[in-house]
């Protein structure tokens, strides 16, 4: 549904620029019933040319492996099954969103569906549905376009890149994400940055101050540029708010820690940026925190800015 | 007698998640109907154990259309626990981000997922066709390219209030994350303004208010009629309403459920002919034909079950949620003249969603103008380690309800009854059927059709969401 809205003009549009055309999309086709389910079959049989599988959603096993949590409706056959079998002919298969990628929050706590992602299970990129050495017939693994929900840009634009070809594993990172946007981090970009340059913190929901000490914010190490494309126009998560909870990151529905508290040993946070030393890391910040400008502690604990920045006065004639 | 034949038909698109409907056909009209929701997600049982503020991380992302309406039952929840009521501009962002998903939802629904239908060859013969298919043919209509950008700029309030949409957690129990500044508030202006504009243009033909102030179905009727067919799309529809006698197909249960919604319409039920008030207390969920073994256990191997919907019953009896019934518990003249006529049916339904798309657009303008720049949007709020509170919401699609119990700091239980729940329950223990098993009945199936188109006008009527159904 967050695609409907690609680029401002919508799914269709976005992708017809890119010659690509949706063969059957369950939101958006006129099939229905038998008629979708002719398509479908084709497509299972290689009868018809599918350049991209798109699969939305965890695929459900249980229970017991029967996959009747999640019968392709009118076909009394679980969806793995159909997914299996479309997989089998596509081009390149392609999942869309944390659960088809990871499993995501079905997973979570005692994943009670026996959910698994497409071709990554879990925290490890371990196979899913799919196993570890598949590969559709473009040579490439799964394509995990993560995220709950992703942005609808890392679908347009990667199914885009498919279709100009060229694309190749280097394109992807050791999960499968596109690096076209794993490469960056959710922080990047940020429009908190002044708070957290100076670990001006929020304390509690609206605070303008930085998310990462209390309130949960996993932005730095989050893979993603939504602070630097945005969502929606004007937002992200951060500027909405609210913490970023790497929800492109495997495992991400589980992190062990409530998600809008942050985890801490000995008021350190657990999760700090993954590539810089700790010791370094709380150095800084300690010294950050002394330098930090009354303005820059005093708007960090108010949802409007209450202290505006200094103006040199103006120089003499 | 004629031979009873059966048709199995799935899977269905154009709705939100996934449906399988079985019908048994004879002299040419659905007998019975069984509606069977083939997917069960588990997260009831995700939820328990954790800490309570997940559940406005988790309960979202049941749906991806339906997240706001999830976010806002789960808030309120908390809210009730840990006894805290959000400052006006909580309450005024919070309902902005609620009724711009409703909106859009609406609007989705109209334009995507029930006109297309119109533009089926099956049609070719109607003078209508023509237009319907230029319009609303699927992935082409001239409506669709209009509409789906203009719901993608109306959706930029989503980006400025609630960070982005769908899964936000600018909802919370003490009121909104986002403060909204004077140069925004202008901004949320424009991005109305430019939605009214697409309304007015395309879908109404219009101004929104003379929408929102049809009052009679004879007042309705005029307006029809005052223009050629072509002249907006509601009135495209209810001409074509009209040819195919839709206010005579999928007539529902007749008895109808509200949680009410921005204190513009109440919450309360109507049965048989009476308005009264809603206690959550009278509902039970009827588990005899669902695949559950109890209220959060699976058993795919019950005997008898045919889906992995429960069936949510109001004092016992079957009730429809949605724009209609929204409206009929609020008394709208509108939808009460309708309702007299025909008893609830498929035109009735899309009548109402986009009466209602007209008056929320008009609400939302006067509530950007009441936001206070500077004053407080949210509140802390501390939960207790124990206690128990409920989130009854109204969902574009109707009356989504959160009960949240937390034990020791953890939630020791959730439990969520969505609005398609309600309408597209299976049979209970009285064998009575559901709202939707009870609309099909009737409804004409064509020599040789294997999809009958009938019976999606009657199913997409609902404005179904599956993947909230079996959540």
């Amino acid at each position: 549904m967050s695609a409907l809205a690609a680029d401002d003009v919508g799914l269709v549009r976005a992708l017809e620029r890119f010659g690509i055309r949706l063969l059957w999309h369950p939101s958006l086709s006129e099939e229905s019933g038998a008629e979708a389910l002719a398509i479908l079959t084709a497509a299972a049989e290689g009868r018809v040319r599918v350049d991209a599988l798109c699969v939305e959603g965890a695929i459900l096993t249980g229970p017991n492996g029967t996959g009747r949590f999640q019968l392709l409706s009118g076909t009394g056959t679980p969806v793995s099954r159909w997914v299996e079998r479309i997989a089998r002919h596509a081009h390149n298969v392609v999942a869309v969103g944390s659960c088809a990628a990871f499993g995501g929050i079905p997973m979570a706590g005692g994943n009670p569906t026996d959910a698994t992602g497409l071709q990554a299970g879990g925290l490890q990129h371990d196979g899913g549905l799919l196993p570890t050495e598949f590969r559709s017939r473009s040579g490439l693994p799964v394509i995990n376009i993560a995220g709950c929900a992703p942005h609808p840009g890392w679908l347009v634009e990667t199914l885009a890149d498919l279709a100009l070809g060229g694309f190749d594993a280097a394109r992807l990172d050791s999960l499968g994400r596109p690096r076209a946007f794993a490469d960056h981090l959710a922080h990047h970009g940020c429009s908190r940055n002044e708070f957290y340059e100076f670990k001006a913190s929020a304390a509690k929901p609206s605070d303008r101050g930085c998310l990462m000490e209390n309130l949960g914010c996993k932005a730095t190490q989050a893979p993603g540029d939504c602070n630097i494309r945005r969502w929606n126009g004007y937002g992200s998560c951060t500027d909405g708010g609210f913490a970023c909870i790497n929800c492109t990151t495997p495992g991400f529905q589980d992190s062990g820690a409530p998600f809008l508290e942050t985890a801490k040993i000995a008021g350190i946070p657990v999760g700090l940026p993954v590539d810089m030393p700790k010791a370094w890391f709380v150095a800084l910040a300690a010294l950050s925190k002394s330098a930090t400008p009354q303005r820059v502690r005093t708007n960090a604990h108010a949802d409007h800015v209450v202290v505006p920045p200094a103006r040199k006065p103006p120089k003499a004639p | 007698m004629t031979a009873t034949t059966r048709l199995i038909v799935g899977p269905f698109n154009r709705v939100e998640g996934d449906l399988e409907v079985t019908l048994d056909i004879a002299d040419g009209v659905v007998r019975e109907a069984r509606v069977t929701a083939p997917l069960y997600r588990g997260f009831e049982q995700i939820l328990a154990g954790r800490a309570p503020d997940d559940a406005l991380v988790i309960a979202p992302r049941i749906c991806g259309i339906c997240s706001v309406s999830q976010s806002m039952a789960a808030a309120r929840a908390l809210a009730q626990i840990a006894g805290v009521e959000p400052p006006p501009n909580g309450t005024l962002a919070a309902d902005l981000v609620l009724a711009c998903e409703n909106a859009a939802d609406h609007l989705t629904h109209f334009v995507l997922f029930f006109m297309p239908d119109f533009a089926r060859a099956a049609y070719a013969s109607r003078p209508w066709h023509k237009i319907a298919v230029e319009r609303f043919a699927a992935m082409e209509g001239t409506s669709q390219r209009t509409l789906l950008p203009a719901r993608a700029r109306f959706l930029h309030l989503m980006g400025l209030l609630a960070g982005k949409w769908p899964h936000s957690l600018a909802l919370q129990p003490g009121g909104t994350t986002k403060s909204v500044d004077p140069g925004e508030r202008v901004r949320l202006l424009s991005i109305l303004a430019d939605f009214r504009a697409a309304l007015e243009q395309v879908v109404f033909a219009d101004r929104l208010e003379t929408i929102a102030a049809l009052d009679s179905a004879a007042a309705l009727q005029a307006w029809t009629h005052a223009a050629p067919a072509e002249h907006g799309d509601l009135r495209l529809f209810l001409h074509i309403a009209e040819d195919l006698r839709l206010d005579r197909l999928g007539r529902g249960p007749g008895a109808f459920l509200s949680h009410g919604s921005f204190g513009l319409w109440p919450s309360g039920v109507v049965m048989d002919g009476e308005t009264r008030s809603h206690d959550p207390a009278e509902m039970t969920e009827d588990l005899t034909h669902a695949w559950m073994d109890g209220p959060t256990q699976p058993d795919a191997d019950k005997n008898g079950a045919y889906s992995w919907c429960k069936a949510p019953r109001l004092n016992g009896r079957v009730v429809e949620v949605g724009a209609l019934a929204r409206q009929m518990v609020a008394a709208d003249p509108l939808a009460r003249d309708l309702v007299a006529i025909s008893g609830g049916a498929v035109k009735d339904r899309v009548v109402m969603r986009l009466v209602e798309l007209a008056r929320l657009v008009i609400a939302m303008e006067g509530w950007v103008k009441q936001l206070r720049p500077g004053e407080p949007f949210c509140l802390e709020a501390p939960l207790p380690l124990r206690g128990s509170g409920n989130g009854l919401v109204e969902a574009a699609r109707g009356a989504l309800g959160h009960w949240m119990v937390v034990e020791s700091g953890l939630i020791q239980s959730y439990q969520i009854v969505a609005p398609t729940t309600w309408n597209f329950s299976p049979r209970d223990a009285d064998g009575i059927p559901g709202p939707l098993e009870q609309a099909l009945v009737g409804t004409p199936i064509l020599p040789g059709e294997t999809t009958p188109v009938a019976v999606q006008h009657v199913v997409r009527s609902f404005d179904p969401c599956m993947v909230c159904t079996v959540h």
